[in-house]
């Protein structure tokens, strides 16, 4: 076709004369300048008019878009020859020739035999039906949202507000019930869908969400907390809902939590009540559990650990209890049990890690870094996602909240020693416990040769041997990963302390990087120098060393929310599989596999429904 | 059935005796050729067709000019017969002309209304117009259309210096705005005719530079409302374009309206005469209609809501014809009392067997109305034994009716199309809500049944020989089970179909089409039954009378056409209209048809004599839907800018104006006891308006009536008794069942 260009203000459409002239020549036509103006403009104008009769057939097809069909029948009516070939749906490319100044649409070759003889014929299109619903009785059905918005968006700017409108239209269809969680509370799909918004507006770089990060955080926390009514019916998987809030909110707070002064201390505390209030469901202890895990380390530490002795006893009431009617409630008190056993493992190995590497750090000559999480922290500096598990940026706030933050539970909190803690524990969880760490040193001691495994179609691709321990935390990373898919450059990764990285020196920064970070390491899958043998080297070093010796391999699965309800007792959670072969990949080829992480691809949407924080997959 | 395919014209050509204008209808062109006519006063309008385009008093030169025109055509063509004829009307109409200034006048409607009777008793007029037909070979058409074009450029063949043209306008314009506050509102409807034919001067007399920069010096000043037609305008800068441009020649050859008080207007022609601006003069007396008034200027909002037509206001003495907009007498039947709920209910069957009463009693008051036109004025199918029993399963239902009003809506129903990858294009649902047909842009009708009722066609002729005719359930053994089924699909058209309609009896279904049909389809055997062919361009619009038999379609030709369903050739061409005539209404009396134009107007048609009885101005956009208030009295229409007028049809009034909507409103919908109003758009929306209300908040008094000047009230908020949202589903359709639950039906669209 040709070339329509606006000299002008135009409001139309022209075609120029030299594209007359072009036409005609290539029709074998010579024609005169004279002729082509006059030509080029009453083409012009016949254009107009057909598009305008063609609005006409549009308008009564009760459509929005103009169709080619409806300008072909424009046409048709005015007695001129149709244009046939452009009815497809797929937009046509409009290409410019450089040397003639000449545009064009690109025409494909379309083998006519292939498409005949296709296989991949599409399958018919559904049947044209009719549903009906009742939509509004009594003219009742939404007096609510007529035309208005719910007050608590009624504050917000205009242009927030338009996207406010957006997005409840493209989340909740037309029914407008943003940030009112407790309205919806009884559809676990609305609140899953309220969660995933929650969750792009967080991650919309673009959006200052300001001091709405609060009332978010409201919201997710009362997916996180509250017995919601869909939890009366056992059949409803609230469970993913509450890890996947849960797993929001600290990726709310790892991002937004210099927002809000005071938020990381508000969390804690409304968990702890949570916890230590016995009259509260099962189910919202879990969830406190799960925030707790999710917040960190620390948190766990510092909140759950003094509580356990107190909370152990109604746990053990509910577990031991072997009643037919109890049974519901018993396989709650499993998954809380699951639940803190999760948060409590990483917490230790935390804490232990932690030790290591400001023992190491020391070592190298970093004086000012004498806490294990902040010599931790400038292990990190180079890795994109900073919401590994094992950093802990909520130490700065937590550190200002213990500075300025007055009568708050855990100012006098001492940290215990790390054997007193796992001592303690033990007590608690036994076996089940010391198997969790038990399976790292035969594993780690003897740097396995063993055959090569392509890992293609895991979740978690890196289930190599030497790194199981880091394998188990995997589900943590990726997790974190899943909600925070960021790009480098990214404002949250910036801020590292301009203190601390100062004092990282190059050397200390490359090796512990490479050898407390491993895992995170195989989410920057490109790293260059890195290698497997590398970080076994490296590896002991920041073992956790228990006396505990396991079977030499095995994958561990903590009963999920199914797997829960079906078995007795305790015992449950020791499952053993045997172990994968391990991986002898080089490097490289091992790094190919990893991209994954941190990709919003398939396995996030698997992720997301499964349970993150109970099923440890190898 | 399908009836051959000869001259449309032919109906028409009998409706107005032997002086039948051969081809008019059967194209566009042709109706021009009526406009042209008309505008030359009476002498053509009142033989041409039926319409009643009002006339006016156009200066008699120009009147035999146009004359001698078609005289001069009709020769050409050999109908020699038509000359003479012409010649002696053109004689009597010079006096009758003197005599009645308005076109629809005394004995010439007598006159109609007489061949009119004659016609809607079904006298087979086939044979008396067949003859003449054949005399209207195709080639007739061209020459007719470039003499009519030729004849109305004409009326451009003055011209002044080109240069001058903005010098004229806008002295014009410094005038008008310097005069008082009162004035200028009323003169500033001036801008907008005067800017158009200025221009078409302009370009007519190949002044193309000229006239484009006259159009980017005052095009940005007129009213919004005319940004459509001032596109059409701005690319429009050849003389041979205007040619071919339908839009255009209607502006030029119907005068535009407009509505000045007599002060006004002595001011302005005061300073015309002044200033010896003759070209402006010119043109308002040969292109303008100024339809002067005693008393007060109108202020601007009230100029507003009656202007954004095509063609100006409508004039005061068009909407003075009497309408009878009364409902016609209900047949008495004699309603059996449920034996059944008299004995399940005692207590409750008695009150009921009163209303019942009442009812009839009511029925029978209304005989009295003085609005109700005569029983037999057009004569209407007798009733059939299902017909009485449907009537009486109607009054059932209406007493268990829920009475509607701000404190008690409706209940909503939504019917959504899935899959509706052809495109919905019409919906409707038969009367007693049994039924559910669609109308798609793949030219299939689809039909639905709505109740657990599975649709079923009626055996075969061999199958049905073999039924014994003599048992009880012979209806039931005539259908066929194996055909049994939720839907069925009619094919047939060859185009989109844009709407359809079924017949109240739900034996029947009509769909329009754009290729140009309408067709009737049989609900017993789902099977094409008449193809009535006649618009030869898209048919928008089809719609059945309330008692069945007649139905009227509008089209892209511009022209209603009232049909029979046993005639394949129309009864009346309801012509007058502008632009194409997108939706057609029937009056609860079947009396009177309603229709809706691109030309921004709404035009009632009485059926009788094909007259049109009221033109409504106001709209700014094409009208897309109609509807009738239960009792007859009032008109509800929507258009694409959204906005509800509602009109008094007995005062020809505007009444109303909802405004809340923000797309194309194609649907509305009175409940069944019209307290409410409901209407259906492409915002996905619906939409409840107290029509109790803004009916009575109405003061119809002598002084409104007789000006015609309205003081609309801005209370839609008001009015507006909710907004209900579908599912990104435009409205396409809406149906109030017996007992007043609101269905609603659109197809869903995945955007």
């Amino acid at each position: 076709h040709q070339s329509s260009t606006g000299r002008e203000e135009r409001r139309f459409a022209e075609v120029p004369r030299e594209s007359i002239k072009l036409m005609a020549e290539s029709t074998g036509v010579e024609l005169s300048e004279e002729v082509a103006a006059l030509l080029a403009e009453d083409v012009c104008y016949r254009l107009r008019e057909a598009t305008q009769n063609s609005s006409q057939f549009m308008r009564h097809a009760k459509r929005r878009k103009l169709s080619v069909e409806d300008f072909n029948r424009a046409l048709r009516w005015s007695n001129t020859e149709t244009v046939c070939g452009y009815g497809a749906q797929d937009a046509l490319p409009f290409r410019p020739l450089k040397e003639g100044e000449l545009f064009f649409v690109e025409d494909r070759e379309i083998n006519l035999v292939e498409l005949a003889l296709a296989t991949n014929i599409p399958k018919g299109c559904a049947e044209t039906m009719v549903r009906v619903h009742v939509s509004y009785l009594d003219g009742k059905g939404n007096l609510e949202p007529q035309g208005t918005v719910p007050t608590a968006v009624q504050s917000l700017s205009e242009d927030l507000l338009k996207y406010y409108q957006q997005i409840t239209r493209a989340i909740l269809g037309e029914d407008p019930h943003l940030m009112k969680v407790k309205s919806v509370s009884h559809d676990l799909d609305q609140l899953n869908r309220l969660l995933h918004m929650v969750k792009s507006l967080v991650q919309n770089p673009y959006l200052y969400l300001g001091s709405y990060v609060r009332s978010l955080v409201s919201s997710v926390m009362y997916c996180i907390l509250e017995p919601l009514a869909a939890s009366i019916n056992p059949l409803n998987d609230h469970w993913t809902l509450r890890d996947y809030a849960a797993l929001l909110l600290s990726h709310i707070f790892w991002t937004h939590g210099d927002l809000v002064s005071g938020l990381y201390h508000q969390i804690l505390l409304s968990l702890q009540k949570v916890l230590s209030d016995p009259v509260r469901p099962l189910c919202s202890h879990y969830g406190a559990v799960v925030g707790l895990h999710a917040l960190g380390w620390k948190a766990v530490e510092r909140v759950l650990y003094p509580h356990l002795p107190a909370y152990w006893a109604n746990l053990q009431a509910v577990l031991d209890d072997y009643s037919v009617s109890n049974a519901q409630v018993k396989a709650d008190g499993h998954k809380v049990y699951g639940a803190i056993l999760v948060a409590v493992e990483r917490c230790l190995k935390m804490k232990a890690l932690s030790l290591t590497l400001a023992a190491e750090g020391s070592s190298a000559g970093l004086p000012g870094t004498t806490t294990g999480a902040v010599g931790f922290r400038e292990n990190s500096p180079g890795l994109s996602p900073p919401p590994e598990p094992l950093s802990e940026p909520p130490l700065g706030i937590a550190s200002h909240l213990q500075a300025g933050g007055a009568g708050c539970q855990w100012e006098e909190w001492t940290p215990v020693s790390l054997p007193a803690m796992y001592c303690e524990l033990y007590s608690f969880f036994g076996d089940s416990l010391a198997v969790r760490f038990s399976t790292d040193p035969p594993l780690g001691g003897a740097p396995p040769p063993g055959p090569c495994q392509p890992l293609e179609g895991r979740k978690e691709p890196a289930s190599s041997a030497p790194n199981l321990e880091n394998t188990r935390k995997m589900p943590q990373l990726t997790a974190s990963m899943n909600i925070s898919p960021r790009q480098d450059g990214s404002p949250r990764m910036e801020p590292q302390p301009p203190s601390l990285a100062a004092t990282v020196p190059g050397r200390s920064l490359s090796r512990s990087s490479s050898s407390s970070s491993v895992s995170r390491s195989r989410s920057s899958s490109s790293r260059p120098g890195r290698s497997t043998s590398q970080s076994r080297d490296i590896f002991p070093k920041s073992r956790f060393p228990l006396p505990q010796a396991g079977p030499p391999a095995f994958s561990f699965i903590i009963g999920g929310r199914q797997m829960g309800r079906r078995c007795q007792g305790r015992r449950f959670q020791t499952s053993f599989t045997p172990t994968p072969p391990l991986t002898t990949l080089p490097p490289r080829a091992y790094a190919h596999k990893l991209p994954v992480i941190g990709r919003v691809s398939k396995p996030v949407r698997r992720w997301t429904c499964s349970h993150y924080s109970l099923h440890l997959p190898l | 059935m399908t009836p051959l395919l000869s001259a449309p014209g032919k109906m028409a050509a009998v409706q107005d005796g032997p002086m039948e204008l051969d081809t008019e209808k059967e194209t566009k062109p042709e109706i021009l050729s009526d406009g042209t006519s008309k505008l030359s006063g009476n002498a053509a309008s009142g033989t041409l067709s039926s319409s009643p385009l009002t006339a006016g008093g156009a200066p008699k030169q120009e009147d035999q000019q146009t004359l001698i025109a078609v005289l001069q055509f009709l020769r050409r063509n050999k109908l020699s017969e038509s000359v003479e004829i012409l010649r002696r009307e053109a004689g009597l109409e010079d006096q009758e002309d003197s005599q009645t200034l308005d076109g629809s006048g005394g004995g010439k409607g007598d006159r109609d209304g007489g061949e009119a009777n004659s016609l809607l008793s079904r006298v087979s007029i086939t044979s008396a117009a067949a003859p003449q037909s054949t005399l209207t070979p195709i080639t007739v058409k061209r020459a007719n259309e470039q003499l009519d074009v030729s004849v109305v450029l004409s009326a451009y063949s003055q011209q002044g210096d080109p240069s001058l043209y903005q010098v004229y306008y806008s002295g014009l314009k410094n005038f008008i705005e310097s005069v008082l506050d009162c004035h200028r509102a009323e003169l500033s409807q001036l801008f907008y005719p005067l800017f158009v034919h200025m221009y078409l001067e302009l370009v007519y007399n190949n002044h193309e530079n000229e006239a484009k920069a006259f159009f980017e010096k005052f095009g940005g000043d007129q009213e919004c409302y005319y940004q459509d037609d001032l596109r059409v305008l701005c690319g429009l800068t050849k003389k041979e374009h205007l040619k071919g441009n339908e839009v255009l020649l209607d502006f030029r050859t119907s005068r535009f309206v407009l509505r000045i008080s007599r002060d006004s207007y002595q001011l302005l022609k005061r300073h015309l005469q002044e200033r010896h601006n003759n070209q402006i003069w010119n043109i308002i007396q040969e292109h303008l209609y100024i339809d002067i008034f005693d008393g007060m200027p109108r202020s601007k909002s009230q100029i507003d809501s009656m202007s954004g037509s095509f063609a100006g206001e409508a004039r005061r003495e068009v909407n003075k014809v009497k309408v009878f907009h009364g409902l016609l007498k209900e047949p008495e039947i004699e309603v059996p009392l449920d034996d059944e709920e008299d004995e399940a209910e005692n207590e409750e069957g008695k009150p009921k067997k009163k209303k019942t009463k009442k009812d009839s009693m009511g029925s029978k008051s209304k005989k009295q109305d003085p609005n109700a036109p005569q029983q037999n004025r057009i004569p209407l199918p007798e009733l059939k034994d299902s017909d009485k029993l449907d009537k009486i399963m109607y009054m059932k239902e209406s007493t268990k009716r829920i009475r509607l009003g701000p404190e008690n809506l409706p209940s909503i129903c939504f019917y959504s199309f899935l899959n509706a990858y052809q495109g919905l294009t019409a919906v409707d649902f038969t009367d007693d809500s049994s039924l559910l047909a669609g109308g798609f842009a793949d030219s299939t009708v689809r039909i639905w049944s709505v109740t657990p009722k599975k649709l079923r066609k009626v055996k075969s002729a061999g199958e049905l020989n073999l039924i014994d005719k003599e048992s009880d359930d012979v209806l039931e053994r005539i259908m066929d089970e194996k055909t049994a089924s939720e839907s069925k699909i009619l094919c047939g058209h060859s185009g989109p179909v844009y709407s359809v309609s079924f017949s109240p009896d739900r034996n029947y279904l009509l769909s329009s089409s754009e290729d140009g049909t309408v067709r009737l389809w049989s609900l017993q055997t789902f099977t094409c039954l008449v193809g009535y062919k006649g618009h030869n361009y898209p048919v928008w619009d089809t719609h059945f009378s309330p008692f069945g038999y007649y139905f009227v379609s509008g089209g892209h030709d511009r022209v209603a056409r009232l049909w029979a369903t046993d005639h394949y050739q129309p009864l009346r061409i309801f012509a007058g209209h502008l632009a194409d005539v997108t939706c057609t209404r029937f009056h609860p009396n079947s009396n009177y048809v309603a229709t809706g134009s691109t030309d921004r107007t709404i035009r009632l048609w009485d059926v009788l004599n094909g007259n049109c009885v009221r033109i409504f101005t106001g709209h700014k956009g094409p009208v897309h839907s109609l509807a009738f208030s239960p009792n007859g009295k009032f008109l509800a229409s929507g258009s694409t800018d959204g906005r509800v007028l509602l009109w008094d049809i007995g005062h020809g009034l505007m009444i109303g104006e909802l405004k809340g909507h923000t797309d194309t409103i194609y649907a509305l919908k009175f409940s069944r006891d019209g307290e409410i109003l409901a209407s259906g758009s492409m915002d996905n929306t619906v939409r409840l308006w107290d029509s109790t209300k803004a009916f009575d908040d109405v003061e119809t008094d002598d002084f409104t009536a007789a000006t015609g000047h309205i003081h609309l009230p801005d209370n839609s908020q008001e009015l507006l008794l909710g907004t209900y949202h579908s599912k990104s589903t435009p409205v396409t359709h809406l149906h109030f069942t017996r007992r007043n639950l609101l269905l609603a039906a659109g197809g869903y669209s995945s955007q």
